[in-house]
C-alpha cells in the first residue's frame, strides 16, 4: 500500500488508488503510479465529463472523420482535419510559453495526423485589461502565440478577445489548428504488428512541465502556489523541422501509426496507441534521448517536453525515417517494439519499472458527477427593465461601447500574428470569419471560434446554442457553408454541482443545436477546474467552426463597399437586454435571460444569407452580436482602414412600436444579420426574404462622413472609427 | 578548460528601443535615477585551448566571426580557467 | 528560365516562392535544400522569407554560414540574380553581399499588414515593370525590418542609386524609409516586404508580382543578346 501522501501529490484520490491496485493486482511500482496518475488525471482521461461528450453528434452534413487524436471533415480528395484545445492554466503562470506551447501542442495534433496545417486561430479571455495582471497576460499571450505560429509558418488568421471580471484569476488560451492531407493519407494514432517499431522522434526529453495535466490542470489555482515550474518551453524552430520531418515520413509508406507526446507525454502516447490498437507495447527507456542527468523513469514517463512524438513503424524500415528526422538534425530513435500481450512494459537499465494492461490505463474511471442548479441563478435572471433608466446621449452609448475592449477593434493582436503566410488568406482577420483558399480546387474554407460566455452564465442550455448558432452565423456571412465543429468547454471545479450544472446543460445545448444545423463534432477538448479564489470562470463552451465555399469567388466581407447602397436589416428587433454588453458597460449589471433562440428562424435566416451571397446579391453582411443592431451597423462601416464610410440609418420602424429605444439600438437579439446591396439587387432579396420567411428591412443607405441612426445617433465616422480602434490599444501601448 | 564570458550590446550609434521601453517599465514601477538601460546579450562558452592566449584568441575570432555584427554591435569578454 | 528557391531550416516562405514561381510566373522552379553547393543550373536564385534557424542570435546570422551560402556568393559575384526576401535579405546583409544590417522594429512587436511602398528606382532587373515613382500595396510581416547603415553607406547607397522601395509611412524605424536595396552592381536584391504575397488580386494585391515579371524580362533579354 502506497502512503496517501505520495499518491495525493500526484493527484490521485483514495477511491483512484484503490482502483488502481484492484486492476493491478499489488501494489503498484512508482513509475505505475505516476503512469496512472497522468492518464486519470481529468485533462488527459477525461473521467468526469467523458459520459457528457457521447451527447455530441458524430455524423452531420459533410463525411466526419472522428476519433483518436483529431477530427475532420472530408471534401472531395481532401481530409480537412481541424481540432481545439485549451492551455488555459499554463498561460495563467508564464503567459508566453503557456500560450506558445498551447499553439505547439495543437498543430502537433494536426500532422501526426498526417495533415499540413494551413492555420490557426485563438479564443482568448481576460480579466479587465485596467488590471494589471490581465493586461500583463494579455501581451504575454499573445506574444507567445506570435512567437511559435509566426516561426511555424502557420497563419494566424482569426479567433476572438474577451474581457470579464470572471477571467480575472483564471484566463483563457483556447487554440485551434485546421489542417489539410490528401484523404486516403491520413494518419492513425494506434500501434500494430507484433514485433513493429516503436520509435522516438523529435527533441530531448527533460524534466520540463512534469505533473502539467495531473497537478497543473486538474486543480484550481489557490494564493500562494508557486506553479511555475510545471509549464513547459517552446521551440517552434525545432517544430518547423519536425512538420517537414514528420509530413516527409508519412509519405513513405512505413508508418503505422504516429502519436503526439503531449499532456502525458510518453506515458499517454505509449497507452492510447497500444490500446488503440489492441496491442502491448515494450519500452526501453535507456534509448529515450534525454537532455538531464539523472532522470528517474517516473520522469521520463511523466515528462512534458515539447516537439516529441512516438511513431509504429514497419520492422526494418527503422533506418529509413532515422535518415530523414537527422536530416533536420532531429531525434529518430527506436525505443521499442510492438508486442501481442496487451500489456505496456517499461525497462530501465534492464529492469522493468512498469507493466499495465494498455487498457486499464486509457480508461479512467467515469465518475457521474452531481449537478444543482444554483440557487442565486433564478435572482440573475430577474431583470425588470422597468427599473433601468434610458440613456440621455446615445451617441455617448454607442462610442463607450465601440470602445469597450471586448468590442473594440483587435487590430493590435492580428498585426503581431502572421495571418499572410502560405498565400491562402483571401479574406483577412477583422471580418466575421477568416477565408482560406484551398490552392488548386476553386473552393475554400471559412472557420470561425465564438462563445459568448455570458449568456451561458444566465442560461447554459440557450447559451451554448447560441454560440453554435452565431459560428454558423459568421461563418454565412462570409459566404461559407457550415460543415463541422470543433469545442473547447471551460468550466470550473467539476466537483462543485453548480458548476457541474452548467457543464452538463452546455453540452446538452451544443449537442441539441449541432444536430438541429446537422454538424458533426468531430473533435475537442475539456479543460475542468478553471477557477481561483476570485471564483470561477463564466462557463464557456468555446465553438469552433469550420464551413466550406464551394467557390471561393463567391464569399463575402463585413464592411460596406459603395456610397449609395441599400443597407437591410433580416431578422426581428425585439426588447431583449439580458446579459448584453450594453447592460454591463454602461449599467454595470449582468443580469436577465439570455436572449431568445429559435433554431427554426435561425437557419432560415442563414439559408437565406447563404443563397443571397451566392447569387451575387450581398456587397457585405455582419451579423449581429455584441453591442447589438447599432455596434453591428458601425462595424460596417469602418473595420475596413482602406475604406471608412458613412451610414444613415433612418428606418427602424421597431421605433414606432413601444420597445425601448437602449433595447432597438443595443439589444442582442439573435438571428439577425445587417446587409449591404446594391439597389438593383432589392428586389431580388426581398423575394428571397419571403421564400425562406424572414423580416427585411430597409433601414438606410451606405454613404456621407456620418453615421447617423433616426434622431438618436449622429455623429462623424472619424469619432466613431476613433473609439472603436483606440478601444483595446489605449491599454496597451 | 577555459571559460569565456561574453557580453554582445548594440553600438552607441544605434538606438535600443528595448532599453528605452525597459527604463520606462522601471520608472512606472518607481526606481528613481535611472539615466539609461542598454540591453544585449550574455554568452557562456566553455572551451579547450593551450592556453589562456589562446583560449583568448579563439573567442575573439569566435565574437569577430559569427557572435557579434560588427555592422551594429560591439563585445567584450573575459576569460578565465576552469 | 530556371528559378531556384533556397530552403534552410526554419525557411517558411519558400513554398509561396514556389507558387508564384509555377502556377504565376509559369517558369521552371526547383527548391534548393541549404546543403547543396552548386548553382549554375538557375538562371536566378531566391532566398525566401521564415525564422531559418529559428532566429538564433542574430536573424540570418546562422544560415549565413550554410553550405549554399558559399555558392550563393560565387553566384552573386559573377552577376547571377538573387533575390532576398524578408529573411533572404537578412541572410544576404549577414553575408555581406548587401551593405548594412537590420535591428529589431521600434515597435518591438512583429508587424504583418499591407504597407505602400514607392518604386524609387526601375532601372534594375527586378523593378523595371514598374513605372518610376509608382506607388505600390505589398505586405510585411517581420519582427526585424529596421533597416540599420552608417552615414557613409547611406551616402553611398543613394549617390549609386541602390535604394530600390522606401515605404510611405515608415512601419518599423527604418533608415531613410528604406523598404528594399539592390548592391552596387545591381544584381542583388533584398526586399523586406514579401513580393509573392501580393501577386494575385485574391490576396489583396497583385502589384508584388511585378518584381517577378521583370525578372523574368530581365533573363530573356539577357540570353537573347549575342
Amino acid at each position: 500500500m502506497v502512503k496517501a501522501e505520495v499518491y495525493k501529490a500526484l493527484g490521485l484520490s483514495d477511491s483512484e488508488y484503490q482502483k488502481v491496485e484492484e486492476l493491478m493486482g499489488r501494489e503498484p511500482s512508482p513509475t505505475e503510479l505516476a503512469m496512472f496518475s497522468v492518464e486519470w488525471s481529468e485533462h488527459c482521461g477525461y473521467p468526469r465529463s467523458r459520459k457528457w461528450l457521447k451527447l455530441f453528434p458524430q455524423t452531420g452534413k459533410y463525411p466526419a472523420l472522428v476519433g483518436e487524436d483529431s477530427g475532420g471533415i472530408l471534401l472531395d480528395d481532401l481530409a480537412i482535419i481541424f481540432k481545439m484545445e485549451s492551455h488555459n492554466h499554463p498561460s495563467q503562470v508564464e503567459p508566453k510559453q503557456g500560450a506558445a506551447t498551447g499553439v505547439g501542442g495543437i498543430i502537433r495534433d494536426i500532422f501526426t495526423a498526417g495533415a499540413r496545417p494551413i492555420a490557426s486561430l485563438n479564443s482568448l479571455r481576460f480579466g479587465p485589461p485596467t488590471e494589471a495582471y490581465s493586461n500583463f497576460l494579455l501581451k504575454g499571450v499573445v506574444e507567445g502565440i506570435a512567437f511559435y505560429g509566426n516561426c511555424l509558418g502557420v497563419p494566424t488568421v482569426g479567433g476572438e478577445v474577451y474581457f470579464d471580471e470572471s477571467y480575472s484569476g483564471n484566463c483563457l488560451v483556447n487554440a485551434m489548428s485546421i489542417g489539410i492531407a490528401p484523404r486516403n493519407k491520413i494518419a492513425r494514432a494506434r500501434a500494430q504488428g507484433t514485433g513493429n517499431a516503436i520509435m522516438y522522434v523529435g527533441s530531448s526529453t527533460g524534466r520540463d512541465g512534469i505533473g502539467g495535466c495531473s497537478i497543473l490542470a486538474s486543480a484550481e489555482f489557490c494564493e500562494k502556489e508557486e506553479k511555475r515550474p510545471t509549464v513547459q518551453i517552446g521551440d517552434p524552430f525545432t517544430e518547423k523541422c519536425l512538420i517537414e520531418a514528420t509530413l516527409e515520413m508519412l509519405a513513405t509508406d512505413y508508418v503505422i501509426g504516429i502519436k503526439d507526446m503531449g499532456a502525458a507525454g510518453l506515458t499517454c502516447s505509449s497507452a492510447e496507441m497500444a490500446a488503440a490498437g489492441g496491442v502491448g507495447m515494450e519500452i526501453d527507456l535507456d534509448m529515450v534521448p534525454r537532455r538531464e542527468e539523472g532522470m528517474e523513469p517516473w520522469e521520463v514517463m511523466m515528462s512534458e517536453s515539447q516537439e516529441r512524438m512516438l511513431v509504429c513503424v514497419q520492422k526494418g524500415k527503422e533506418a529509413e525515417i532515422t535518415k530523414i528526422f537527422e536530416k533536420w538534425d532531429l531525434h529518430g530513435v527506436l525505443i521499442g517494439r510492438v508486442t501481442d500481450d496487451k500489456m505496456v512494459r517499461i525497462k530501465d537499465k534492464g529492469k522493468v519499472v512498469a507493466e499495465i494492461k494498455s487498457e486499464f490505463l486509457a480508461n479512467a474511471p467515469l465518475y457521474d458527477m452531481p449537478a444543482e442548479k444554483p440557487d442565486y441563478l433564478e435572482k440573475i435572471n430577474d431583470l425588470d427593465l422597468k427599473q433601468l433608466p434610458l440613456p440621455q446621449d446615445y451617441n455617448a452609448v454607442l462610442l463607450k461601447l465601440l470602445a469597450s475592449p471586448t468590442i473594440a477593434s483587435k487590430e493590435w493582436v492580428y498585426e503581431q500574428y502572421d495571418h499572410m503566410v502560405q498565400t491562402n488568406t483571401v479574406v483577412l482577420p477583422g471580418s466575421d470569419a477568416a477565408v482560406l483558399r484551398l490552392k488548386g480546387t476553386g473552393k475554400g474554407i471559412a472557420a470561425t471560434s465564438d462563445c459568448n460566455s455570458r449568456y451561458c452564465y444566465l442560461n447554459p442550455y440557450r447559451g451554448a446554442q447560441i454560440a453554435v448558432a452565431e459560428a454558423a452565423r459568421n461563418l454565412v456571412c462570409s459566404g461559407a457553408d457550415p460543415a463541422a465543429v470543433t469545442d473547447c468547454l471551460n468550466f470550473g471545479n467539476p466537483e462543485k454541482p453548480d458548476r457541474f450544472w452548467y457543464f452538463k446543460n452546455c453540452v446538452q445545448g451544443i449537442a441539441d443545436a449541432c444536430r438541429s444545423f446537422n454538424l458533426a463534432v468531430v473533435s475537442g477538448n475539456v479543460s475542468l477546474y478553471n477557477e481561483s479564489p476570485k471564483g470561477a470562470i463564466y462557463p464557456t463552451p468555446t465553438i469552433g467552426m469550420l464551413g466550406v465555399l464551394h467557390d471561393i469567388n463567391k464569399r463575402c466581407t463585413q464592411y460596406f463597399k459603395n456610397e449609395g447602397d441599400v443597407i437591410l436589416l433580416m431578422g426581428e428587433i425585439k426588447e431583449e437586454l439580458g446579459g448584453s454588453e450594453y447592460l454591463k458597460v454602461v449599467h454595470n449589471r449582468v443580469a436577465g435571460e439570455a436572449p431568445a433562440l429559435d433554431l427554426e428562424k435561425e437557419k432560415a435566416l442563414q439559408l437565406l444569407v447563404y443563397e443571397a451571397i451566392q447569387h451575387g446579391l450581398v456587397n457585405s453582411a455582419h451579423d449581429c452580436a455584441e453591442g447589438g443592431l447599432a455596434v453591428a451597423l458601425a462595424e460596417s462601416c469602418v473595420s475596413n482602414k482602406d475604406q471608412i464610410i458613412g451610414a444613415q440609418i433612418i428606418d427602424l420602424q421597431a421605433l414606432n412600436t413601444g420597445i425601448r429605444k437602449d433595447a432597438i439600438l443595443f439589444g442582442e437579439t439573435q438571428s439577425r444579420i445587417v446587409i449591404s446591396c446594391d439597389q438593383a439587387a432589392l428586389v431580388k432579396i426581398r423575394t428571397l426574404a419571403k421564400k425562406f420567411g424572414i423580416v427585411c428591412l430597409e433601414v438606410g443607405r451606405v454613404g456621407g462622413q456620418r453615421f447617423k441612426i433616426a434622431d438618436l445617433i449622429d455623429l462623424p465616422i472619424e469619432a466613431v472609427s476613433e473609439s472603436w480602434r483606440n478601444g483595446l490599444t489605449r491599454y496597451v501601448k | 578548460m577555459f571559460q569565456a564570458e561574453i557580453k554582445i550590446t548594440l553600438k552607441k550609434t544605434v538606438a535600443d528601443p528595448q532599453g528605452l521601453t525597459v527604463k520606462h517599465a522601471l520608472e512606472s514601477l518607481d526606481f528613481k535615477g535611472i539615466n539609461g538601460i542598454r540591453m544585449g546579450k550574455f554568452i557562456i562558452v566553455q572551451l579547450e585551448a593551450k592556453d589562456q592566449a589562446q583560449a583568448e584568441a579563439e573567442v575573439a575570432a569566435m565574437c569577430q566571426k559569427l557572435l557579434a555584427n560588427p555592422i551594429i554591435e560591439e563585445f567584450s569578454f573575459e576569460v578565465k580557467k576552469i | 528560365m530556371k528559378f531556384g528557391v533556397v530552403v534552410f531550416p526554419g525557411s517558411n516562405c519558400d513554398q509561396d516562392c514556389f507558387y508564384a514561381v509555377n502556377d504565376l510566373l509559369k517558369q521552371p522552379v526547383e527548391y534548393i535544400w541549404h546543403k547543396t553547393t552548386k548553382l549554375d543550373q538557375f538562371d536566378a536564385v531566391i532566398l525566401p522569407g521564415g525564422f531559418s534557424y529559428g532566429d538564433y542570435l542574430r536573424t540570418g546570422a546562422i544560415a549565413r554560414f550554410s553550405p549554399i551560402m558559399e555558392a550563393v556568393i560565387k553566384y552573386a559575384r559573377s552577376g547571377g540574380l538573387v533575390i532576398g526576401i524578408c529573411n533572404g535579405f537578412q541572410i544576404l546583409l549577414e553575408a555581406g553581399l548587401l551593405p548594412g544590417a537590420m535591428l529589431r522594429n521600434t515597435s518591438l512587436h512583429f508587424i504583418c499588414k499591407y504597407v505602400e511602398l514607392k518604386v524609387e528606382n526601375t532601372a534594375t532587373p527586378f523593378t523595371s515593370e514598374y513605372q518610376p515613382g509608382q506607388r505600390v500595396r505589398i505586405p510585411i510581416a517581420h519582427n526585424e525590418g529596421n533597416y540599420y547603415i552608417d552615414e557613409k553607406g547611406l551616402q553611398s547607397l543613394k549617390e549609386n542609386q541602390q535604394i530600390i522601395f522606401r515605404y510611405s509611412a515608415n512601419p518599423n524605424g527604418s533608415i531613410d524609409d528604406i523598404a528594399g536595396i539592390v548592391n552596387k552592381e545591381g544584381n542583388v536584391l533584398g526586399m523586406m516586404p514579401h513580393p509573392e504575397r501580393s501577386s494575385e488580386k485574391d490576396l489583396g494585391s497583385s502589384d508584388g508580382y511585378l518584381v517577378f515579371k521583370s525578372t523574368l524580362k530581365w533573363l530573356k533579354q539577357k540570353s537573347i543578346k549575342p
